[in-house]
């Protein structure tokens, strides 16, 4: 075929170069870690209590921005009012906002001196430096994931399933329970899936809120990784970014299963 | 009058889907709603399932209006137009939904679904997703689904547009037989008006939000009343200026609708319209095409282009050829009225044996000189 | 339905619009609008000071130099790379589109290791960087030192072009490429005529979204950039600004954030732009070739 050695050797010399053999580099350098050794680097308690926190708090930023996701990308594609146009516009904000500016953003404005931080701490909700304030970054950075990896399963949606499910005589709790959720569910799952991968190795939107204290236990993974690099703790560093790449990789994986999943149900065979 | 619609509007912000619709079905009849695409039959049937409402008008079912009842109370079955089978329920669940969100008891629940898929053939397939079916299959399972809350009323909203045209012979005959079966009275909608004709038992035609004729199959091919059926029934050929046709005069008639069965053609030497030869008219064959169980002539007769089929077991034909031309019989519209006219000189030699007096003097006055 | 069942629709219309409303208002606009009120809190004059210190221009600086290569970069890769893996079938393909969704589901502080461990003193790479520096008499550095700032964000912004266009060629279909080719056109007459104006908005939109990337990359970054007022971008400007703690430094870091604010504004504005032309595009095509599908998380 015309154009395939081109583009093919352009592809595949760009990506080595940019991509994988930097990225190869890490993972030659961990696998010469003896496995000991790895142990004994990523089970130090301060890299074991990152990796919980970082896990717990995105599971937590998934399942809240599944929920809220849901509701928005529902809202977005069934109803028609003003500053639609607006709202759908505005859910890509974090993806285009710096995560620095929104890091210190929220760290400001849930810090005891900021709005509304100073109102929640009145109520004896602290949310800066505590888990709460790493789970408020990563909704903040995770919600776009969700939303739109279902808004267009939900515009595909064809609305004769409900009016099958209307006319057969099932409620609007029922059809969205037996009829919308199963069609949407692999879509939420992939959403949830990105959005906990994102938030695992979220870093600058993450920093600021979470004040990073070992001994709160509000340091994250990424945290860890680049302390270790500014002390040239290369092997810490590596052995950490190691475990972290076999996470991203199950997430990964998963998610294609989910995708395996839906088209098993909505392709002809 | 089991299902009666009296003065159904509806619109669609400022495109009227319905204006003015009036038609009712027996109990235990098929009907047919026939109609080009796009105009507003698939709203009339969404509007007697309940699932859109009427602007205004009434709709009677078993003789109660039920505009103000859920649709869940209307005791209506619904095959969507493609079949909208839940994708991610087997054909159990599917069948067994309309049930289960009745609360009904399992084991009543079982028995129902199961003497529904022996009664629609689906044995074995219980386990099956949706997208483990044939498209036939498909159709069974949406018309078990529908009927399985055992409701009143079937719709069918185009039940043959999502199937392979060879099989949808088959089907159609499949499901003529087993509402006839079920003895239930159904409504489906269709643009297809050989699927009309076959299926149906009553064929109510719709054009632009608004019931253009409604009766017996037949007797909507046969006799249309209105301009845009019979231009939208059979192959019609639209003939401006018709008295040039031997036996026919225009009068103040704006054009002629002439199907392929209206019209013969023969060669001079034919023995058997020997008798009728004074009064055919010389035709050119412009074009032969040739449909497998007949041949399509395209004729120039003085100055009209008419067409008419004719039997591959007859004598060879060519292009160019002159042949004799009768006409027996067309549609003459006037306004949206149209008339059946005979041909003068065959009155009395009607070659389909339609009973003419019945039409001469029947309501609305047809054509005869 | 009747009157209640229309009752009830409506009221939950209005719980969705109003939950969906609020929590895009809380979570994500009212950061925006801190941004701007914190950093105009000591006033215009302390404003306009705080985005003009030498640190702050050199970040500009800098942030414009890796931002620029990265899109000239990876727009050229992109485009490329999408005609190869929506044209071509070959051994390898799901592989190769599934290694180059890596940048999105990894930390960008891997990416700025993975730059560490190639060039950086332990690296396997620095003996053939130094040896090439002896040789040609130049002092290249990679690790620390720009070049290692422009990889960091080409890095992490690799997939975004692909990612945008390859939904759109895929629903396109190559059937007026077929018949272009056999009509006689070369690959660069096909590609200009027919495959061009099809992926244009995409390409558009993924540009777009590298900049936004690229201008506020920091995690990978972090790693390889340790000069402030040599290799700082700006939101490590930003970083350092925020952390040594005074309260003016602290206003001037917002100050430095309102301009990559007003950056993220044009950008949000842009994308409401391109998905109504891809979407008047789209509409003769399958849905498969919306935007908002494409827009690339999804491996």
């Amino acid at each position: 075929m015309k154009g395939f050695r081109l583009t093919f050797g352009i592809t595949v010399f760009m990506s080595s170069l940019l991509v994988f053999i930097p990225l190869a580099s890490v993972l030659v350098y961990g696998l010469r870690l003896s496995p000991i050794k790895f142990w004994e680097l990523v089970s130090a308690d301060n890299v074991r209590n990152a990796f919980v926190t970082s896990v717990v708090c995105s599971f937590a930023a998934a399942m809240i921005n599944c929920f809220f996701g849901v509701i928005l990308a529902w809202t977005l594609v069934r109803y028609d009012f003003k500053f639609k146009i607006l709202l759908d516009g505005l859910i890509e904000l974090p993806f285009a906002l710096p995560t620095a500016v929104a890091g210190i953003t929220l760290s400001k404005m849930y810090g005891n001196t900021g709005f509304p931080g100073k109102l929640l701490s009145k109520a004896g909700i602290n949310v800066s430096y505590t888990h709460l304030g790493i789970i408020v970054a990563l909704v903040f950075v995770g919600i776009p994931f969700v939303v739109r990896t279902v808004q267009p399963v939900l515009e595909k949606l064809d609305r004769q399933y409900e009016e099958a499910a209307f006319v057969l005589g099932a409620g609007s709790v029922t059809t969205f329970r037996r009829i919308i959720l199963p069609e949407i569910m692999p879509a939420v799952l992939t959403g949830f899936g990105l959005a906990f991968a994102r938030g695992v190795g979220e870093y600058g939107s993450v920093i600021y809120i979470s004040g990073n204290s070992a001994k709160e236990k509000t340091q994250v993974v990424s945290y860890v990784i680049m302390q270790k690099l500014n002390y040239m703790d290369y092997e810490g560093a590596t052995a950490v970014a190691l475990l972290m790449l076999i996470i991203s990789f199950l997430v990964l994986l998963f998610v294609n299963a989910m995708q395996i999943r839906q088209s098993r149900h909505t392709n002809e065979l | 009058m089991y299902l009666e619609m009296k003065h159904i509007t509806k619109s669609f912000g400022d495109f009227s889907v319905s204006r003015d619709v009036n038609f009712s079905v027996e109990k235990g009849e098929l009907a047919a709603l026939l109609g080009p695409s796009g105009c507003g039959k698939t709203t009339i049937l969404r509007m007697i399932a309940g699932i859109e409402h009427p602007d205004s008008g009434d709709i009677l079912i078993g003789g109660k209006r039920v505009n103000d009842i859920p649709a869940s109370e209307r005791r209506i079955g619904f095959v969507f137009q493609n079949y909208a089978l839940f994708r991610y329920m087997t054909v159990y669940d599917n069948i067994a939904f309309g049930l289960q969100v009745r609360k009904i008891p399992h084991s009543a629940v079982r028995a129902r679904v199961n003497e529904l898929i022996a009664l629609t053939g689906l044995d074995g397939l219980e386990k099956r997703y949706p997208n483990e079916l044939s498209g036939g299959q498909k159709q069974r399972v949406a018309f078990a689904r529908a009927i399985a809350p055992e409701p009143d009323l079937l719709l069918l909203d185009e039940p043959f547009t999502a199937i392979d045209a060879k099989i949808r012979k088959e089907l159609r005959q499949w499901l003529r037989d087993m509402i006839h079966r079920v003895g239930i009275t159904s409504i489906f909608v269709t643009h297809d008006q050989n699927e009309a004709v076959e299926v149906a038992d009553r064929i109510i035609v719709t054009n632009k939000g608004s019931v253009e004729q409604e009766g017996g199959a037949s007797d909507i091919y046969r006799l249309p009343r209105t301009a845009f059926v019979s231009e939208f029934i059979g192959e019609p050929v639209i003939v401006e200026d018709f008295g040039r046709l031997k036996g026919f005069e225009k009068g103040n008639y704006e054009r002629a609708i002439i199907r392929p069965e209206f019209v013969e053609a023969f060669k001079s030497d034919n023995e058997h319209f020997r008798d009728m030869l004074p009064f055919s008219q010389n035709g050119i064959i412009r074009d032969i095409t040739f449909k497998g169980n007949a041949y399509e002539l395209h004729l120039s007769v003085n100055g009209t282009e008419l067409i008419c089929h004719r039997s591959p077991e007859r004598r060879a034909i060519y292009v160019g050829e002159e042949m004799n031309v009768i006409v027996y019989r067309l549609f003459a519209i006037k306004g949206n009225q149209a008339m059946l006219m005979q041909n003068k000189n065959f009155m009395e030699k009607d070659p389909d044996g339609i009973n003419l007096e019945k039409y001469l003097y029947a309501e609305g006055g047809y054509y005869v000189e | 339905m009747g009157m209640s069942d229309n009752k009830k629709r409506n009221i939950t219309r209005l719980i969705m619009i109003a939950v969906s409303t609020l929590f895009v208002a809380v979570m994500l606009v009212m950061p925006l609008f801190m941004v701007i009120i914190n950093a105009l809190r000591k006033g215009i004059s302390f404003y306009l000071k705080a985005i003009s210190t030498p640190t702050v221009i050199s970040a500009f600086k800098v942030t414009l130099i890796a931002t620029v290569i990265t899109l000239i970069v990876n727009t050229f890769f992109g485009i490329t790379a999408s005609i190869l893996l929506t044209r071509y079938s070959f051994r390898g393909k799901h592989i190769l589109q599934t290694l180059l969704d890596i940048p999105f589901s990894i930390s960008p502080v891997i990416a700025g290791l993975s730059f560490i461990m190639l060039f950086g003193r332990m690296g396997w790479a620095a003996p053939a960087l130094n040896a090439i520096n002896e040789m040609l008499g130049l002092n290249i550095r990679i690790v620390f030192a720009i070049p290692g700032v422009v990889l960091a964000t080409i890095f992490v912004t690799f997939p975004f072009v692909s990612r945008e266009i390859i939904p759109v060629l895929n629903a396109v279909g190559s059937d007026e490429e077929e018949a272009a080719s056999l009509m006689g056109a070369d690959i660069f007459t096909i590609f200009r005529k027919i495959t061009f104006p099809h992926m244009k908005w995409a390409l558009f939109y993924g540009m777009v979204l590298t900049t936004a990337r690229a201008l506020g990359e920091f995690g990978a970054v972090n790693a390889l950039s340790k000069t402030r007022g040599e290799t700082f971008t700006l939101p490590l400007e930003i970083d350092a600004l925020y952390l040594s703690g005074s309260a003016d430094s602290i206003v001037a870091a917002f100050a430095v954030s309102s301009v990559l604010v007003l950056c993220t504004i044009v950008i949000l504005i842009l994308r409401c732009i391109v998905e109504g032309k891809s979407k008047m595009n789209a509409s003769d095509r399958d849905k498969t070739g919306k935007l908002s599908e494409g827009i690339g998380y999804v491996p």
